[in-house]
């Protein structure tokens, strides 16, 4: 099937010399890494989402900080005790003010004569607090401690981690030794101690937190560290007479930053989980300040007649581990594409 | 090999003397007595107990002391219920948190496997899917959340299971299942992307060219492979049913270690706290210990040696 053209020599045509080759130019524009990584974890429609959504209660959670404080969550009004949800036009069972008792549908708000006006979004607790409120406030207090354990990880993790691994021989031993028996103890006895030591409450929990959280980030920061020294470039800045401090800053640490930042988003549902279950058996976050576990404590003792109180704190949170669980998925395959199956 | 194991008994050792050491010295720094929630004790008695539990000794004569006993398994005395010995309390509830222990570890494990290996063969079909999507779940749902679920809609509503207490073990059914949720979402996403690594090489190939069935494979070459890294899921499981055990032995009234410990710490009882801190800090490292062991037995590739981390 071959064909043969004769061409005369005139069919060809010498290119200009001033005009650019144009086959080495790449179409598309160049990504930097956190573009890239972004581009990828759009993709991931379960990862997106649960980013929304992490957004979005941080958003709420934290501005609502000008209306529900101290003062309102202490402020209860026991007339108003255990009503269910009530929102305004919504004609399902559940959401209408009524309540099943004893199989049948009770309108609650017209047995404890509730003003017309009034009404609460999620309904009330045992003291008449609005569980809307609460939630809010205790999905407030799950972020702040993620934030804390993100804190610690990134500066004691990472620190820790870089130090050790770049110091080597018998410091490298010593501090390694150090997070071995850190890590031999359940952290659930450290924070058992830090709450006998110190008061139940948010210091305590978050003391709990900085001294058990980071050890497994310095670990995989350190064993990375040990990698990254053998590099060409690090040799070069060495030589360069570069401080380590400053080698550590610009060479090390954007290096490691999709380890750092995988790691850091399994410490977060951990950390959460440790508050409310802290919370839930009633050595963590205590009354009158609220918590989603001190919440589903409280909704679990009712649960038989008022499943409400202890459903929707129960949802928030799990929804809270789903998308942190479901973004640190999307974030490992969004910055180790290696990893993804 | 010896050396190895020299080695890391030394630091076990060390590691738990640590522990006892802090837990020891923080539980003096508390404030407060055992006597005082006992009101009206005259002076005299409050020395005669003194002189009596060894507390009017100095400190460091105090401190020598506990580890002394502790080397006789003496842990002291508890000081709110009834002074029984801490050793006596927790051996006569060790079983019932051992059995759940033991009984949940199994069931996330052999589930997990399970799950994770119908995940891996029928991979990015909606059966993975599902699994993928459970998996999820079931390592977000808070263990105490569901066991509240399971207890309400399964034993009280359906009456299938008793709702709490400890007998027979029909007992033991939603505890376990409530503890051990969590391994086995961990357990089979671990399965899956082992075993989905497992089928994509050569010696499956080889297999499957053999004409070997598709449960022979499977059960033969891919999911011993994949087992292996298993173990050394063990440690951190046992770290999350110690801490479940705390939380859903109080739901279901389940007379063990863990609800024990939520009541030391809620009525201050410090010898108690000293001596479950001590006993859940012991069977950890031990837990580790062993694990790193038997991977190397099981495992001949991975290297036991004292100088790799």
């Amino acid at each position: 099937m071959e064909e043969k053209f004769k061409l005369s020599p005139d069919s060809f045509e010498a290119l200009p010399q001033a005009e650019e080759p144009d086959n080495e130019k790449i179409a598309a524009p160049s990504l930097t890494f956190v573009q890239d990584a972004w581009r990828r974890l759009k993709m991931n429609k379960g990862a997106l989402i649960s980013f929304w959504i992490i957004l979005l209660l941080m958003i709420l959670s934290f501005g609502s900080s000008f209306f529900i404080n101290h003062k309102t969550l202490v402020k209860s009004a026991p007339q108003y005790a255990n009503l269910p949800a009530k929102i305004p036009g919504v004609p399902i069972n559940g959401f209408n003010g009524k309540l099943k008792v004893s199989g049948q549908w009770v309108d609650e708000y017209k047995q404890n004569n509730v003003p017309k006006g009034k009404y609460f979004v999620l309904g009330t607790d045992y003291l008449g607090h609005s569980l809307a409120q609460r939630i809010v406030y205790g999905t407030k207090i799950s972020l702040i401690v993620a934030l804390v354990a993100t804190f610690f990880d990134l500066t004691l993790g990472v620190a820790y981690g870089i130090i050790s691994g770049w110091k080597g021989g018998r410091t490298d031993n010593v501090m390694q030794r150090i997070i071995e028996i850190i890590s031999s103890v359940p952290s659930l006895v450290i924070v058992v101690l830090m709450l006998v030591v110190l008061k139940p409450g948010m210091t305590s929990i978050i003391a709990a937190i900085a001294i058990s959280s980071w050890t497994t980030m310095a670990r995989m920061i350190r064993a990375e560290t040990l990698q990254l020294k053998s590099q060409e470039y690090v040799l070069a800045a060495r030589s360069l007479g570069e401080s380590p401090v400053k080698i550590a800053w610009k060479h090390l640490v954007p290096n490691l930053s999709s380890i750092i930042i995988i790691q850091t988003m399994y410490t977060i549902p951990t950390a959460i989980f440790f508050e409310a279950f802290l919370s839930f058996i009633g050595i963590g976050i205590s009354s009158p300040e609220t918590s989603l576990g001190v919440l589903l404590n409280d909704g679990q003792k009712n649960f038989q007649f008022l499943p409400y109180q202890m459903w929707y704190p129960a949802i928030v949170l799990c929804v809270l581990m789903i998308a942190f669980n479901l973004l640190g998925d999307g974030l490992r395959d969004a910055f180790d594409p290696k990893s993804r199956r | 090999m010896r050396k190895y194991l020299l080695k890391r008994v030394f630091y076990m050792i060390l590691t738990l003397f640590l522990v006892a050491t802090i837990t020891f010295f923080l539980m003096k720094l508390m404030p407060g007595t055992p006597y005082s929630n006992q009101e009206k004790m005259t002076p005299h008695q409050i020395q005669i107990m003194n002189e009596q539990y060894g507390l009017n000794k100095p400190i460091w004569m105090q401190y020598l002391l506990y580890l002394l006993g502790m080397l006789h398994g003496d842990l002291g005395t508890s000081f709110q219920f009834s002074n029984q010995p801490v050793s006596y309390l927790i051996s006569s509830r060790i079983g019932a948190s051992a059995q759940l222990g033991i009984q949940a570890m199994i069931f996330g494990i052999f589930f997990g496997v399970i799950v994770g290996s119908i995940a891996a063969i029928n991979r990015n079909t909606w059966i993975d899917t599902t699994s993928t999507v459970l998996s999820i779940i079931g390592k977000s749902v808070p263990n105490f959340v569901l066991a509240v679920l399971l207890q309400y809609y399964i034993a009280l509503k359906l009456g299938w299971f008793p709702i709490a207490d400890w007998g027979g073990f029909s007992y033991t059914i939603l505890p376990t299942i409530a503890l051990g949720v969590g391994p086995l979402a961990e357990t089979a996403r671990f399965i899956r992307t082992g075993m989905v690594d497992v089928l994509n090489s050569d010696y499956i190939e080889l297999a499957k060219s053999k004409g070997l069935s598709r449960f022979g494979i499977v059960y033969h070459h891919a999911l011993r492979n994949s087992l292996i890294p298993l173990v050394t899921l063990i440690g951190p499981y046992t770290v999350a049913l110690m801490t479940g055990s705390m939380v859903i032995e109080n739901i279901f009234s389940i007379p063990g270690i863990g609800e024990q410990f939520v009541k030391s710490i809620l009525t201050n009882d410090y010898p108690t706290i000293m001596g479950v801190t001590m006993l859940f800090s012991a069977g950890l490292v031990a837990v580790i210990l062993l694990t790193d062991i038997i991977y190397g037995i099981i495992d001949p590739r991975i290297r036991l040696s004292g100088n790799e981390d």
